[in-house]
């Protein structure tokens, strides 16, 4: 995790190191700002070799170009959006830690709470009948006359 | 009335089981392209073998169907692959496009001799890997399916295979030879 903290400065530098013609992206530390949309977008995006690692986590060849392409994009203006929109057109939907709402998974965003919501009205209306069930059968109170049978409906009750 | 108590949850389990059954038997690892079905993203890259000479471009290849395969020199299932790769090339079957990915030129030109030559109609180098990136390049070796129009049309992770040639490959060119896109198969 302490790697995390090192990501902004010192992991950038990096690949600047590494690519041959040197990238104009020296200004990093320049802009706090910068530094922390760069941050946040990186740990939004999944590396691609290691599913279960950011792309902020993960030093993997293609995590750190793909950092890098999420550099130069922020270097050159381009919103967060149009950057997810890049990686997603390339990569698809799985590279986002979180999946934009789509007619694809429509399902997977909304069943769950359909799934609540039958759930809900299920319960009610059992809890419904049953109160209705107490209810007749605790309405007529039981008389001298009739003591005999209530004792009898009691055990084959049971 | 009362056999649906018994019923009902069995059938959710059922229903439960059959998804994770799904779930459990797929590759995690294999990810679907989002590139399939889009026209292949355009490059202009060096010629392996005439670096000097003009550059490569997936244009050069429209009107056949093709394979780009991406592979390395630092890859080691390039090597399992590549004897397929060269047996593929000699019958002629379907001309295939190298992409050498991160990879320095000497280091691929010196690969491809060690492991029995190059199967390559051309090889284009990507030495930064950023045309990797506009394809969606998550691992080495990947070959992409293209058709005669230019479109992407399948994208093969790991060591191309028996299955992914029958698969994707032989039903394209059939149409191909048919002479036409009628029925496109999916």
């Amino acid at each position: 995790m302490a790697e995390d903290q090192k990501l902004g400065g010192t992991v950038v530098a990096q690949i600047q190191t590494q690519s041959e013609p040197p990238e104009p992206i020296n200004k990093f530390n320049a802009s706090p700002e910068v530094e922390s949309r760069f941050k946040s977008l990186a740990s939004e995006l999944r590396c691609l070799v290691c599913q279960n690692q950011s792309l902020a986590d993960s030093h993997a060849g293609l995590a750190e170009d793909l950092k890098l392409k999420v550099y130069q994009q922020i270097a050159t203006g381009k919103s967060d959006a149009e950057i997810k929109s890049y990686m997603v057109e390339r990569y698809g939907e799985f590279i986002l830690y979180k999946p934009s709402f789509s007619n694809s998974n429509a399902v997977l965003w909304i069943g769950p709470f359909v799934i609540l919501l039958i759930a809900i009205v299920v319960a009610r209306s059992w809890l419904k009948a049953n109160a209705i069930k107490a209810k007749t059968q605790t309405a007529p109170a039981p008389t001298a006359a009739n003591a005999e049978l209530e004792k009898l409906y009691q055990q084959t009750k049971r | 009335m009362k056999h649906w108590r018994i019923v009902l949850p069995l059938l959710v389990l059922a229903v439960l089981a059959v998804f994770l059954a799904e779930g459990l038997t797929r590759d995690p690892r294999k990810l679907p392209s989002a590139r399939v079905g889009k026209p292949a993203p355009e490059f202009a890259l060096q010629d392996l073998s005439k670096p000097d000479g003009p550059l490569r471009t997936p244009a050069q290849m429209k009107g056949r169907v093709w394979l780009l395969n991406v592979f390395a020199s630092w890859c080691g299932a390039c090597v399992t692959e590549h004897p397929r790769l060269l047996s593929l090339s000699k019958s002629g079957y379907i001309p295939i496009v190298g992409l050498a990915y991160k990879d320095d030129m000497s280091a691929t030109r010196d690969w491809l001799k060690e492991h029995g030559g190059d199967p390559y109609l051309f090889v284009a180098v990507d030495r930064d890997g950023s045309v990797g990136i506009e394809y969606g390049v998550y691992g080495v070796p990947e070959t992409y399916v293209i058709d005669a129009e230019g479109i992407i049309r399948h994208r093969h992770v790991g060591p191309v295979d028996m299955e992914f040639m029958e698969k994707h490959v032989k039903p394209l060119l059939v149409q191909a030879s048919n002479g036409g896109r009628v029925g496109g198969g999916s």
